[in-house]
C-alpha cells in the first residue's frame, strides 16, 4: 500500500561550512533584493496618488494646514442637502451593483456552466462575446445604448437601477474570466457524471458539487463586478442617470474635499475587495464535519 | 509485503444482475460509434471490453451507464429495459478514468455521497462508509481530502464510493490508466478480489490487454463499434477467431504462408489454421512468439536484439528474406545481436488472414 501524499515534498537543503543551512532557489526567481526593489517601486506608483488624495482630504485651504473639518462636515445637518446627491448616488450604485451581480450569477454563470457541460464547442464563442465589451470604448457603447435606453425607459422607467443592464454588459469580461478559470480548474464533466452516477439530480449536482468548487471564481467575479459598477462614470453620465460617480463630479464642483473623501473611500473599498478575493483564492478547505 | 485482504463486508454484498446490450447503435454525426452491439453478461461476471482507441468500448460503457443516449437497440439490466432511464436512476456504480472525487469533500463525505442521495439513515450510512473504506484499506484516511491522497488511493476511494450504494452493476472506465505500473497491478488485483467477494456484475473498459487478460472472466474484443470476438482470456489468446483479435490480443509474428484446406504452410512448416472461412491461397499467419523456437535446423536468420523480461527472454531475429520474427525462449538461452540462428514453428494453431 502506498503512503499518503499529504505534505509537500521536503526541499533539498545543503549545509554550508560552519553549519549554516542554505535553501537553493529556482534559477529563474529574482534575488530578494531585486524583488524588494520592484515591490517598492510598484508600491510607490500606487501609493503616491492615494497618499496625495488622503492628504488633500485633510488640507485646510491653501496654507498647508491639516484639519478634520471636511470629515466632520459630512455629519453636519447644515450640509445635508449639499451632500445628499452623493448618498443618493451611492445608494443607486449599490442597487446597480446588486442587480449586476444577479445578472452575473443567474445569467452569465449558468451560461458558462451549460456551455462547459453540454456545448464545449461554444466555449470560444461565449468567450469572444464576453470579451468584446472590453475592446470597445465605453463612449462608443453608449452611442449604441442611447436608442436602446429610450425603449428601456418606456418599459422600466428612468430609474438609475436600469443602468445595471448596460453595466452588466461592460462587466462581462471581468466576471467571465474568474468563472472560466474556476471551471477550467475543475474537471466539471467528470465530477458531474460521477455525482449523477451516484444518484444525484441536476439540482443536487449544481448545489452540492459544482458551486462549492466554483466558489472562488464566483466570489472573484462578483467582487470585480462590484468594483466595475462603483467605478463606472461614462455610461451614467451619457445616459443621464445619477450614480455614485456622477454625484461625486457634481459635488466636486461645490466641495472638492468631500468628493475626495468619497473617492478615497471607494478606492479603499475596492482595495479591500481585491484583498478578500486574494485570501479566498488561497484558502484551503475547512476541517470537515462528519456527514454521516 | 503481503497484505491480508479483508472479506467483503456483508453491508456491501450485492446480488449480481444480468446485463444485456441488444443491437445497440450510437452515432456521432456521420461516425457510427456502436454498430449494432450485442452482449449478454451473466450475474456476477467480470467482463472486459478491450479494443483500440475509437473502437466504441467507452461509448458502450457510457451507454450502459446512461451517460450517452443510444440511437437504436435495447439495454436491459435484469430484464428491465433501462435505455430511457436517466443515469441517476439506473442504480449503477462507476469508476472513471480521471480522478473523480469531489475535491471539496473528505474521503468520508465522498463515500457517503451516494448514500445521502438514497436517504440512507445516518447510523447505517456511517457503518457502510467505514465498511467500504475498510474494504479498500483506507479507513484511516477517512478525514483526508482528495488532494492529500496519491492517485492509487484516490481510485480506491472512488471504487469504495461506487460500491457503497450496493449497485446492480459496477462499471469501470479505464480506472487504472492514470496510475503508475506497480500501483496499476496492485489495484487491478484488488478490484478483482473485491468484485469476486461481492459477486457484483462488472464491466471493465480497457485498452490494456494485459489488464484484461489478468482479471476478466470473459473479454469482448471490440472493433469498429462491434464485438469482434468474446471469450475467456485463454480462448482469445489461444484461439483467436480473426486476424484482428490475434493481432490485438497478445503479440504475434505476421508471417506469409500458403493456406491449403485446414492447414497453413509457413516456411515449409505445416500448422493448423484456426479460421476455416478464409479461402485457400496466400495468407498472413499470426504466430505467437512462444510458438517459435530456436532449432539446429530451420529457417535461418540473424539475431537483431534480445530482451530480458524476468522469467522469459524475447529475441528478435531477422530471417534471410528480411522478415522479422520474435522468439520467446528460456532466460538461460542467451543470444547476442549478430548471432546466426535457425528457427522453427512449433505447430500450434494460428489465426490467418487473406493476403491482399
Amino acid at each position: 500500500m502506498s503512503a499518503a501524499v499529504g505534505s509537500r515534498p521536503a526541499r533539498t537543503t545543503s549545509t554550508r561550512p560552519g553549519g549554516a543551512t542554505r535553501v537553493p532557489r529556482f534559477g529563474a526567481a529574482p534575488s530578494r533584493v531585486t524583488a524588494a526593489i520592484v515591490l517598492i517601486v510598484i508600491g510607490l506608483v500606487f501609493a503616491v496618488p492615494l497618499v496625495a488624495l488622503a492628504q488633500f482630504t485633510f488640507r485646510q485651504g491653501t496654507d498647508g494646514g491639516l484639519t478634520l473639518a471636511h470629515y466632520s462636515a459630512l455629519a453636519d445637518p447644515v450640509n445635508a442637502a449639499t451632500y445628499q446627491p452623493v448618498f443618493d448616488g451611492l445608494g443607486a450604485s449599490l442597487l446597480i451593483a446588486l442587480i449586476t451581480v444577479a445578472i452575473v450569477l443567474f445569467v452569465l454563470l449558468p451560461a458558462q456552466i451549460i456551455t462547459a457541460l453540454r456545448y464545449p464547442r461554444l466555449r470560444r464563442v461565449l468567450e469572444f462575446v464576453c470579451i468584446v465589451p472590453i475592446t470597445v470604448p465605453v463612449v462608443v457603447l453608449v452611442v449604441g445604448f442611447i436608442p436602446v435606453y429610450q425603449v428601456v425607459a418606456q418599459v422600466f422607467g428612468s430609474g438609475a437601477w436600469t443602468l445595471a443592464f448596460a453595466i452588466g454588459i461592460i462587466s462581462l469580461p471581468f466576471a467571465f474570466r474568474p468563472n472560466a478559470a474556476a471551471i477550467t480548474a475543475m474537471d466539471m464533466a467528470v465530477l458531474t457524471e460521477a455525482a449523477r452516477s451516484l444518484g444525484a439530480s441536476w439540482w443536487t449536482v449544481t448545489w452540492r458539487v459544482l458551486l462549492p468548487n466554483l466558489r472562488r471564481g464566483i466570489t472573484a467575479a462578483c467582487f470585480l463586478t462590484i468594483t466595475v459598477v462603483l467605478g463606472e462614470y461614462t455610461l451614467a453620465s451619457f445616459l443621464s442617470r445619477t450614480t455614485f460617480q456622477t454625484a461625486l463630479v457634481l459635488v466636486q464642483q461645490t466641495d472638492p474635499y468631500v468628493a475626495a473623501i468619497f473617492s478615497l473611500g471607494a478606492l479603499v473599498f475596492g482595495f479591500v475587495l481585491l484583498v478578500v478575493i486574494g485570501r479566498i483564492g488561497r484558502r484551503r478547505p475547512r476541517t470537515p464535519k462528519d456527514p454521516a | 509485503m503481503t497484505i491480508t485482504a479483508p472479506a467483503a463486508p456483508s453491508s456491501l454484498s450485492s446480488t449480481g444482475a444480468t446485463v444485456e446490450l441488444d443491437a445497440v447503435e450510437k452515432h456521432y454525426g456521420a461516425h457510427r460509434a456502436l454498430a449494432g452491439l450485442s452482449l449478454r453478461i451473466e450475474p456476477g461476471e467480470f467482463v472486459s471490453l478491450l479494443g483500440p482507441s475509437g473502437c466504441g468500448k467507452t461509448t458502450a460503457l457510457r451507454a450502459l451507464a446512461g451517460l450517452e443516449a443510444i440511437d437504436a437497440g435495447a439495454i436491459r439490466i435484469d430484464g428491465q429495459d433501462v435505455a430511457a432511464t436517466p443515469v441517476d436512476k439506473r442504480d449503477i456504480g462507476m469508476v472513471f478514468q480521471q480522478y473523480s472525487l469531489f475535491p471539496h469533500m473528505t474521503v468520508r463525505q465522498n463515500v457517503a455521497f451516494g448514500l445521502e442521495m438514497r436517504r440512507v439513515p445516518a447510523a447505517a450510512r456511517r457503518e457502510r462508509v467505514i465498511d467500504a473504506l475498510d474494504m479498500v484499506h483506507l479507513a484511516d484516511f477517512a478525514d483526508r481530502y482528495p488532494h492529500q491522497l496519491s492517485g492509487g488511493q484516490q481510485q480506491r476511494v472512488a471504487l469504495a464510493r461506487a460500491l457503497v450504494t450496493r449497485p446492480r452493476v459496477l462499471l469501470l472506465d479505464e480506472p487504472l490508466s492514470a496510475l503508475d505500473a506497480k500501483v496499476r497491478v496492485s489495484l487491478r488485483d484488488e478490484i478483482r478480489r473485491i468484485q469476486s467477494d461481492l459477486g457484483i456484475t462488472t464491466v471493465f473498459v480497457t485498452h490494456d490487454q494485459e489488464e484484461a487478460l489478468a482479471v476478466s472472466d470473459r473479454i469482448a474484443v471490440m472493433n469498429a463499434g462491434d464485438i469482434e470476438q468474446i471469450g475467456t482470456p485463454e480462448e482469445l489468446y489461444r484461439s483467436p477467431s480473426s486476424a484482428f483479435t490475434a493481432d490485438f490480443v497478445g503479440q504475434s509474428n505476421r508471417l506469409r504462408g500458403d493456406l491449403r484446406g485446414d492447414d497453413v504452410f509457413v516456411y515449409g512448416f505445416r500448422v493448423p489454421a484456426l479460421d476455416g472461412a478464409v479461402p485457400d491461397g496466400p495468407v498472413l499467419a499470426y504466430v505467437r512468439p512462444e510458438d517459435v523456437a530456436f532449432a539446429a535446423e530451420g529457417v535461418t536468420g540473424t539475431v537483431v536484439s534480445s530482451s530480458f523480461l524476468g522469467s522469459i527472454r524475447r529475441t528478435t531475429v531477422r530471417l534471410d528474406d528480411d522478415t522479422v520474427v520474435t522468439v520467446q525462449h528460456e532466460v538461460g538461452d542467451r543470444r547476442a545481436a549478430g548471432d546466426a540462428v535457425a528457427v522453427r514453428l512449433l505447430g500450434a494453431p494460428v489465426a490467418v488472414a487473406p493476403l491482399t
